[in-house]
């Protein structure tokens, strides 16, 4: 286990979280994805972290990122279901309009 | 030096990279909503070998507990289940895909072609450290972060809130908000 592995396997994985992003139609595979793409960013703040340096500002940084995560999923779910519930479907073409 | 630990170490990799894969490819939202369940376990796996257990074990109360839980239920509750398999066709795939692969690619050899002036790795328990920073040098941050959670709980729970009335009265509520 080296760093340069470990970064490789972050960008795999933010690479998987891009590709779902652009290619889902479906607003909570999107969201999947940028669930993929946050966990990448983590893998690198831990890594750096323990690599590099001696103090803990890499862990606490990821710590933080899940607590935005976690914040960032419950608001964007309850959105997908209030627009579900306006138009009836979750995908991302179908919000167009301001005032539906 | 392929030790156990190595292996094990691999098999994490091997375990959220291929996830996050299947995530990508998965015609189906449920089966890709699983294999995201596998996706962040593997990451939580490699906290471990990057000494952060009070990390790892957060990844799995939050991630796994929590917001896969709140994926899955909005898969239920927003997808008809005779749509589940139909309605989620790709688009842009070959460009999409291009595209990741050639960012892949750049990321990679940037990784391993740039000389990181690695120290020798360290294992120690964390949590108490973290704990420490959390309330001394990190404090403010760390209120930040409890007023951010307070508004995203009201925050979803106005926004999830059942109807009240006709929905073309509801819309004068919504601009309100």
């Amino acid at each position: 286990m080296t760093l340069d592995k470990l970064l490789v396997v972050a960008a795999a994985l933010f690479c998987c979280g891009l590709y779902t992003v652009m290619t889902r139609r479906n607003a909570v595979a999107v969201l999947m994805g940028v669930e993929l793409i946050l966990n990448a960013a983590n893998i690198n703040f831990v890594a750096f972290s323990f690599f590099l340096s001696r103090v803990m500002g890499g862990q606490i940084f990821a710590a933080f990122v899940i607590v935005l995560a976690a914040a960032e999923a419950a608001v964007a779910l309850a959105i997908f279901l209030r627009m579900f519930a306006t138009t009836g479907t979750v995908e991302v073409d179908a919000a167009d309009e301001l005032k539906g | 030096m392929t030790g156990p630990a190595d292996l094990i170490f691999y098999a994490a990799a091997a375990m959220t990279v291929g996830a996050a894969i299947l995530v990508a490819i998965l015609p189906n939202i449920l089966y890709a909503a699983v294999a995201l369940l596998f996706s962040f376990a593997g990451v939580a796996g490699l906290y471990v070998f990057l000494s952060a257990d009070f990390l790892a074990a957060t990844q799995i109360l939050v991630y796994v507990g929590g917001i896969l839980i709140l994926i899955l239920f909005a898969v239920f509750l927003s997808n008809r289940i005779a749509d589940v398999k139909i309605s989620n066709p790709g688009r842009f795939r070959l460009p999409a895909a291009a595209i990741c692969l050639v960012l892949f690619g750049v990321l990679s050899f940037t990784a391993v072609s740039t000389p990181f002036a690695v120290k020798a790795p360290v294992y120690h328990p964390t949590t108490a450290d973290l704990g420490e920073l959390l309330m001394t040098c990190y404090l403010l941050p760390f209120e930040v972060a409890s007023v951010l959670l307070l508004a995203a709980l009201i925050g979803a729970a106005f926004l999830s809130r059942p109807d009240r009335g006709a929905p073309g009265k509801d819309d004068t509520q919504e601009g309100k908000g």
